[in-house]
């Protein structure tokens, strides 16, 4: 009787397992499959032509030179307009702040302030860069609008990177005489910099796929030449596979891949980086 | 007169007032009383230990000393605390230099995640000086006071952290050394270390005295009979705050203790 | 000079010594790292305020009940009319499906990492986990459109496979990564002991995670699943490109239907600036920001109740 009891638990167990095995599978295979699928129908497409040069027939034609350069100065500026107002904020949260309820706020603030919609923070640089500060549909107010929603990304993950700096060197610094500052610029960033790279470089990744607010700020379909100052129009990889995924009828879905895989590209490649950079320093912590 | 208090009064003498005094201290975090009416004088040139069962504020009480405490948020002292006579929690001091006066060594060795030239080199650096000959100048007679040269006279550019634990600690003597205090502060230095590395250590102290003010937080009992010349006794009352039970030249306080607590302690009765 | 005037000069040489710097320099970076902080502040309120200043107008047109209830979404009519309970029904219905399939599989998910596998085993998922999360929503859409509606179409004979399932069914792969990880954290603070005393009375390994890991974890596992919602009600290029589009209020999932991000992202490109249709797509941006800042609030809550019942 006991025997048919333990079998009887240990079937449920067996089916239970693969149950959650099953689970595991479903998570993890769609992310190779959509890579494959992506890879596979969109690099016959990809050419030294389809890179370099801008499109024509509205689209169906040609490159998307444009859009790649866009793409790349919407991720510059996103890094060098988030980045060095993100450090310092997460330096004062983190080193400066007095310990009271309002600092506790807006840490959390700032945490749910990365849960926003995109595309409210597309609203949002709508209102305020295109329209209040007269910026126009620019690549000034699409990197401006991007680097806010990085803002909170890049705050938060500066603050982390400089609370895990343990104690003791702090300690340290200032019983010899040396002041917060000297303590924070010669001691604790050095060793906050890795965690502080890596949440920018995944900000950027993320401005490179981040399509909403574009949409909403406005980047142009199509353009045959560069953009030539902030107050231009731009194209953009992501918007650009939204339209011609889209909106462009009779557009030759070998392109539409294409244009999936070079955005895929960039955008995996700045993510593998910054795994990379996060591998890297755990390394050279412990080993 | 015997010899011990001849020593106390010569020390003493030569600078006319004792290094290191408090007067009625209080130590309160928030509400909690940590420290309740500590007065006693510290003479310079000798090592002063401070002992007593854990927990009952000689850290904090040794943290009065360099203002250590003002990082802690609800920390508030009340009485005198003076170095040469000048009052250290007056609102004029800068407490930036007074902790280049007064030095501090803590518990578990914390080198910084750098070069052992660097770390040593850190003090003077931040105080302005940028003259790598000076700074190398400053690092080697540091690490000779801290005898650690010739242990580390070829590793300079190596991390910190490839050190041993004895090693680390004459480390961070010698960062404390660098920047020229004229008071070191110890809290329990040897207890992260092992038998042969703490005597190395008690060893230094030793000659470290003749140039510096060293008060050191010891639990260790035949620690603080073997290296100080004077000792003060702190043990916690039924309201976990921190008293000074007793205060003499250390022989006398560990051969003929005045207060029935401290020889209770002593003997190992409690503690 | 005697004894006494020379030690005093001594003391007060130290105390000029030891005088209050201004140190100006100090200075200057503390003001300046303030203001940084004030600026990271300014930018959440200016959300708050520009999503209040540009919404709250729609209000006097149409009254919040109105608005809110209403199922017919006609900005262009005369009069037009705001009701924006279609998008309200979408945006519930896609999240229902995503959060249907995304719920078991990624805590499924979770369980198996954190409990059964091997180091090997979750070294190669954890990666290919953060892959998921790294795909941009537009790849995702462009799936759903190309791949995932015309089998939706087939499988559930539909006349468009562009409709709430399919976008739920995205969705759900949009989710998965942050409800997984989340989980698994909450599974592996659950302290050994609980375990190590279930063992000790002759239970299975899966009666462990059933019985003892899992309810263990369960406030984590529940933040964790909030955290997924959020997700999938802010989620934009997904639903826009592959829920339909359709503006009557659906009935079932496999109708087309616009959630509420995908309504303000196709509105706004007509909206006559400061119009009525304008201020009503801000009107359903500030719910959409109550929405999910409700959400993530809760779930912060719960993170840190969490922490505190396992701490030592």
């Amino acid at each position: 009787m006991r025997t048919r009891a333990i079998v009887s638990r240990q079937l449920s167990q067996r089916v239970a397992f693969g149950l959650l095995v099953l689970a595991t599978i479903i998570v993890v295979v769609p992310a190779l499959l959509i890579i494959l699928k992506i890879v596979i129908s969109g690099a016959g497409t990809i050419g030294w032509e389809f890179l370099t040069q801008p499109p024509s027939q509205a689209g169906k034609a040609g490159g998307i030179f444009p859009a790649i350069v866009g793409t790349f100065y919407l991720m510059l500026g996103t890094f060098v307009f988030s980045l060095p107002i993100g450090v310092m904020a997460g330096i004062y949260l983190a080193e400066y702040a007095p310990r009271n309820w309002l600092t506790r706020a807006i840490n959390m603030a700032i945490i749910n302030l990365a849960g926003v919609p995109s595309i409210v923070y597309g609203l949002f640089g709508l209102g305020v860069f295109v329209l209040a500060l007269n910026l126009g549909m620019s690549l000034l107010a699409a990197t401006l609008t991007l680097a806010c929603q990085a803002l909170a990304m890049t705050i938060t993950t500066s603050r982390e990177a400089i609370l895990a700096v343990p104690r003791e060197y702090r300690e340290g610094s200032l019983a010899i005489g040396a002041t917060k500052w000297q303590t924070v610029r010669h001691l604790i960033l050095p060793q906050a910099r890795p965690g502080i790279i890596t949440g920018a470089v995944l900000a950027m990744s993320r401005a490179a796929g981040e399509t909403a607010p574009i949409l909403v700020v406005g980047a142009a379909f199509l353009m045959r030449g560069l953009p030539q100052s902030p107050s231009d129009q731009f194209m953009a990889l992501a918007y650009h596979l939204y339209t011609v995924a889209a909106h462009v009828p009779g557009m030759p879905k070998d392109t539409i891949w294409a244009v999936a895989l070079v955005l895929l590209v960039v955008v995996l490649s700045f993510n593998v980086l910054a795994t990379i950079i996060r591998l890297r320093t755990r390394q050279r912590r412990y080993g | 007169m015997n010899t011990d208090q001849m020593f106390f009064n010569k020390r003493n003498a030569q600078s006319n007032r004792a290094k290191l005094r408090t007067e009625k201290v209080n130590l309160y975090y928030g509400d909690f009383q940590a420290l309740r009416d500590i007065s006693l004088e510290i003479p310079g040139r000798a090592i002063t230990a401070v002992i007593g069962p854990s927990g009952c504020g000689k850290s904090s009480f040794l943290r009065l000393f360099n203002r250590m405490n003002d990082l802690i948020p609800g920390a508030r002292v009340e009485g005198h605390v003076e170095i040469d006579g000048v009052p250290i929690y007056d609102s004029s001091i800068d407490v930036v230099e007074l902790r280049k006066m007064v030095g501090m060594v803590f518990q578990k060795p914390n080198p910084f995640p750098m070069s052992v030239f660097e770390n040593v080199a850190f003090g003077p650096r931040r105080h302005g000086i940028k003259n790598r000959i000076e700074l190398e100048d400053i690092v080697e007679r540091a690490l000779h006071r801290a005898v650690l040269w010739e242990e580390v006279k070829d590793k300079l550019d190596q991390s910190a952290f490839a050190l041993s634990g004895g090693q680390q600690q004459r480390l961070c003597i010698a960062r404390v050394l660098a920047v020229e205090p004229e008071v070191i502060l110890m809290d329990e230095p040897c207890s992260a270390l092992d038998p042969v590395a703490t005597l190395k250590i008690e060893d230094l102290m030793r000659s470290l005295a003749e140039n510096y003010t060293i008060v050191i937080v010891t639990h260790n009992m035949q620690q603080a009979a073997r290296v100080s010349d004077m000792a003060a006794f702190l043990m916690m009352e039924e309201d976990r705050a921190g008293v000074l039970v007793e205060y003499g030249v250390t022989s006398q306080i560990f051969t003929k203790p005045k207060d029935k607590r401290t020889e209770d302690y002593i003997t190992g009765r409690f503690g | 000079m005697t004894k006494q005037s020379a030690s005093a000069a001594a003391a007060e040489g130290l105390e000029k010594n030891l005088r209050r710097r201004w140190r100006f320099g100090e200075r200057i970076i503390e003001g300046w790292v303030f203001l940084t902080g004030l600026l990271a502040i300014a930018v959440l309120l200016g959300i708050v305020v520009l999503l209040l200043k540009e919404g709250v107008p729609i209000f006097f047109h149409t009254p919040p009940w109105e608005f809110f209830f209403g199922t017919k979404w006609y900005p262009v009519s005369e009069p037009p009319t705001f009701g924006i309970m279609p998008f309200f029904v979408s945006t519930l219905m896609v999240t229902l499906v995503a959060t249907a399939i995304a719920v078991p599989v990624g805590v499924g998910c979770a369980a198996y990492l954190a409990e059964v596998a091997t180091p090997r085993v979750r070294e190669t998922a954890k990666p290919l986990i953060e892959l998921l999360a790294g795909i941009p929503s537009v790849v995702m859409g462009l799936i759903g459109l190309m791949l995932l509606s015309p089998l939706v179409q087939s499988i559930f004979n539909l006349p468009t496979g562009l409709c709430g399932l399919t976008a739920g069914i995205m969705l759900s792969l949009m989710s998965l990564p942050i409800i997984v990880s989340v989980s698994e954290d909450a599974l592996r603070a659950v302290p050994d002991e609980f375990r190590q005393a279930a063992y000790a009375l002759g239970a299975t390994r899966w009666e462990v995670i059933k019985y003892v890991s899992i309810p263990a974890a369960l406030s984590g596992v529940a933040a964790a699943i909030m955290l997924g919602v959020g997700r999938a009600i802010g989620e934009t290029m997904t639903v826009l490109m592959v829920a339909g589009g359709a503006l009557a209020v659906p009935h079932s999932p496999t109708e087309p239907m616009t959630p509420m991000t995908a309504a303000i992202a196709s509105g706004i490109g007509n909206a006559v600036k400061g119009g009525l249709q304008y201020q009503a797509l801000f009107a359903i941006g500030l719910i959409l920001f109550i929405m999910t800042l409700a959400v993530n609030l809760i779930a912060d809550k719960v993170l840190e109740r969490q922490k505190q019942k396992f701490a030592r």
